[in-house]
């Protein structure tokens, strides 16, 4: 009798394993700099009226901020742009953009559109700062803590559930 | 239906029109081997099945581009692997390098080559167990012969 219950054990393990392999998104890739220091950079800003020739990353320090890697091209930003705005009128965290391999008109159009959350946008049309980011898949959205150390990062549109699960319980913590 | 057979053949041959290896952007063709040679062991992020030398995605192109200013500023292939390890992780390699986090990748195969073998080991040994014993006894084989000789009715 117990020996006719080892290919069902046999499978059952499978079953597990397929179960968890199955339900994992390839797409994310733990991304090694949590816990290292953001890179540094220093970009030409977007916006014309902001302070300030270049974008310093260096000038956060001090405070906890999110990075927020977009793009005028990138469909599922506009999917999370409603987030980020509800952020910004909220004003909970400054949220900073990482325009990302864009043209700087076709950004300033789709902000003039769909609304500009951001505390300030930095330019990166090379892509070059999104490599030292690891930044693979637009948006991605980083936070960053007061020592400028990368805390955690999302890849793909943010939604409620991981801005209430995830982002904000962090946030407050690192803030206090 | 000749057209549909057609626009399906049509369809058939032109896939191969779409695929070409990645342009090389530097004149130097010393430096192009290199980093098409180091790109051919590293993913590309975004077309996860392909290498970076496979892909012609956005951001395949972008570190392609990145490999090869690192070579020209005279880093060594293995600090360009730590380069892109550093800000992408393992992921990034195509053959992961051996640490506590891929032990089971590494062992797992060999661990499930040797209890395979020690199940076959085991089941073979029972098997001539059971064949050895499969002698008949005196008593057995008269019954057979009985049974063979018999009338067919099968009685004893």
């Amino acid at each position: 009798m117990a020996r006719a219950l080892i290919p069902l054990a046999v499978f059952a393990l499978i079953c597990v394993f397929l179960w968890i392999g199955l339900s994992l998104n390839p797409r994310e890739v733990p991304s090694p700099l949590i816990g290292k220091p953001a890179p540094v950079f220093e970009l030409p800003q977007l916006r014309e009226g902001d302070a300030g020739a270049s974008f310093r990353s260096s000038e956060l320090k001090g405070q906890v901020w999110l990075l927020n890697v977009f793009a005028s091209w990138c469909a599922p930003c506009l999917e999370e742009h409603p987030y980020l705005i509800d952020l910004a009128r909220r004003d909970v965290v400054p949220v900073y953009g990482l325009n990302y391999k864009d043209g700087r008109q076709a950004a300033l159009d789709w902000l003039g559109k769909h609304g500009d959350p951001y505390s300030g946008i930095a330019v990166d049309a090379q892509g070059r700062t999104g490599i030292e980011f690891g930044v693979y898949g637009v948006p991605e959205t980083f936070v960053i803590d007061k020592a400028g150390i990368i805390r955690f990062k999302h890849i793909g549109p943010l939604n409620q559930r991981v801005l209430d699960e995830q982002v904000m319980p962090l946030v407050t913590s690192l803030q206090q | 239906m000749t057209r549909t057979v057609a626009a399906l053949l049509l369809l058939a041959f032109s896939a191969s029109g779409f695929a070409q290896e990645a342009p090389p952007a530097a004149q130097d063709p010393v430096l192009e081997k290199r980093v098409m040679a180091l790109s051919e062991e590293l993913r590309c992020l975004v077309c996860q099945n392909q290498s970076l030398a496979d892909s012609n995605a956005g951001l395949a192109v972008d570190l392609r581009d990145q490999v090869r200013e690192l070579m020209q500023a005279g880093k060594s292939d293995q600090e360009i692997r730590e380069f892109m390890v550093d800000r992408y992780g393992d992921f990034v390699l195509y053959n992961p390098p051996m640490k506590p986090a891929t032990l089971v990748l590494w062992a797992g195969p060999f661990v499930l080559l040797v209890a395979a073998a020690a199940f076959l080991g085991v089941y073979l040994r029972r098997r001539a167990k059971r064949i050895d014993t499969s002698d008949l006894s005196a008593d057995e084989r008269a019954r057979a012969r009985n049974l063979l000789d018999g009338d067919g009715s099968g009685g004893t």
